[in-house]
């Protein structure tokens, strides 16, 4: 299978390949347009700040590409964030794939939520075989509300989404990478649709 | 719900754990990624490493063992111990780590902690901070403890949130080794005082210890060191304890 990971200066994409290699696959990372529509599956990893990413994106061309790829793909923390309209982070456009707006966590609790939290799901596709109120991880200052497109949710001073899907474009705010068996497990699911 | 966190400190020295460590069923007791290994089983939430060695070759012995840590562990982790510039932290990043810590060089350099911020985002930095009470102050310690400043904990704490840490790992060096429990009045101060996560650390004995950090000192996450290697203290059977006392904890 080929997977390929976006490349744009996202952080910690070590352990993500890590992870997949666990699962047999052999990942590639790279910021060409035209690997990555060819891929069969992509993934839109993310760490570090919205606007920073969104030039990165703009200078090869990707905020155009991503958003017509026809392939599942699966943005991951940031990169989730940025499959919708707009994020309060910098006030920066995101590529408006999911149209809602990204807002800022309250001051009301710890900004950023770092850790694990539980999360409540619909059972579809990435979370087969994944409990009810599993616990992931999770690192961010700036959340998804909840929209018809919420196939997962967690509570952090409110409900908000903590993972979407809207045709082929999938989304979850945790690390999978990073949250243990059911973080593979749900990865391996995004590696069979 | 968030759950509060268990962490397990691993002390490193040229590439291995150092303190004496009895696990059983250990193929290499003395090898960092096996313990981490085994901490990730038992329910630990996190891992932090924390390089000792003052070597030449440290960098390079310690962004090797980052690599093969980030290859065998499928929960975050922290590096931290003589990180001063960008540069050190872009490679311990780089290599899998999920945050990097720092202390010494941030009271040096406050500004570091504006650039690394900046550079990788505040959730993967850590501002680690050891203070002891001095006539009543809690005041900041450097160099391990040996370094005495005149700056205040509480003072240093806001600044570092403000230049953009994303935590605090703050050690209270009058607990630390004492198994007495946590600093309990200064952490509680502490996560009043800032609105990012503080993490405990020093002081820890039993396990109503962690159940007090959490819930008189409001600390979002506890680490300890010897307890833990030494088996006096087993993750899970610490985290059923807290989840009967109506801790949320990952179980």
């Amino acid at each position: 299978m080929n997977v390929i990971i976006i490349d744009y200066d996202a952080g910690n994409v070590r352990s993500l390949q890590f992870a997949l290699n666990k699962l047999g696959v052999n990942s590639i990372l790279s910021n060409d347009p035209e690997k990555i529509s060819s891929a069969d599956k992509v993934i839109f990893p993310g760490q570090g700040q919205a606007s920073s990413a969104m030039i990165k994106l703009k200078k090869k061309g990707l905020d155009k590409v991503i958003p017509n790829l026809k392939q599942p793909l699966l943005g991951i923390c940031l990169g989730m964030q940025l499959l919708c309209l707009k994020t309060k982070e910098g006030n920066t456009q995101g590529l408006g794939i999911i149209k809602i707006n990204v807002e800022k966590f309250p001051d009301t609790v710890k900004v950023p939520q770092m850790g694990w939290n539980t999360v409540n799901h619909l059972s579809r596709n990435l979370f087969k075989g994944i409990k009810q109120d599993a616990y992931m991880y999770l690192v961010h200052s700036f959340y998804v509300p909840l929209i018809d497109e919420t196939s997962a949710h967690s509570f952090y001073s409110l409900n908000y989404s903590v993972a979407i899907e809207k045709n082929n474009f999938y989304g979850v705010q945790f690390h999978p990478e990073k949250s243990s068996n059911d973080g593979l497990l749900l990865l391996e699911n995004f590696l069979k649709i | 719900m968030i759950a509060k966190r268990i962490i397990p400190c691993l002390d490193i020295k040229d590439g291995r754990t150092v303190k004496g460590i009895n696990f059983i069923n250990l193929i290499d007791a003395g090898d960092p990624v096996e313990l981490a290994k085994r901490y990730t089983i038992e329910g630990a939430d996190e891992l932090v490493f924390l390089d000792i060695s003052a070597t030449e070759q440290k960098r390079k012995t310690l962004s090797d063992l980052v690599l093969r840590v980030a290859e065998a562990l499928d929960i975050p982790f922290t590096v931290g111990g003589g990180v001063s510039s960008l540069k050190d932290a872009k490679i311990l990043l780089k290599n899998g780590a999920d945050k990097v810590s720092i202390n010494s060089a941030a009271v040096k350099n406050p500004n570091l902690i504006n650039e690394m911020s900046n550079a990788f985002g505040n959730q993967c930095v850590v501002v680690a901070i050891d203070a002891k009470k001095i006539n009543n102050k809690w005041i900041v310690h450097l160099v391990g403890g040996k370094e005495k400043t005149n700056i205040s904990l509480f003072d240093w704490a806001s600044e570092v949130e403000l230049r953009g840490a994303g935590e605090i790992l703050f050690t209270s060096m009058d607990n630390d080794g004492t198994k007495n429990g946590f600093a309990n009045s200064a952490l509680h101060k502490l996560s009043k005082i800032v609105n990012i996560p503080v993490i405990a650390s020093g002081g820890a004995g039993n396990l109503k210890h962690f159940y007090e950090a959490f819930e008189i000192g409001k600390a979002d996450a506890a680490l300890a060191a010897s307890v833990f290697h030494y088996d006096e203290i087993r993750i899970k059977e610490l985290k059923e304890h807290l989840q009967k006392k109506n801790i949320p904890v990952r179980l």
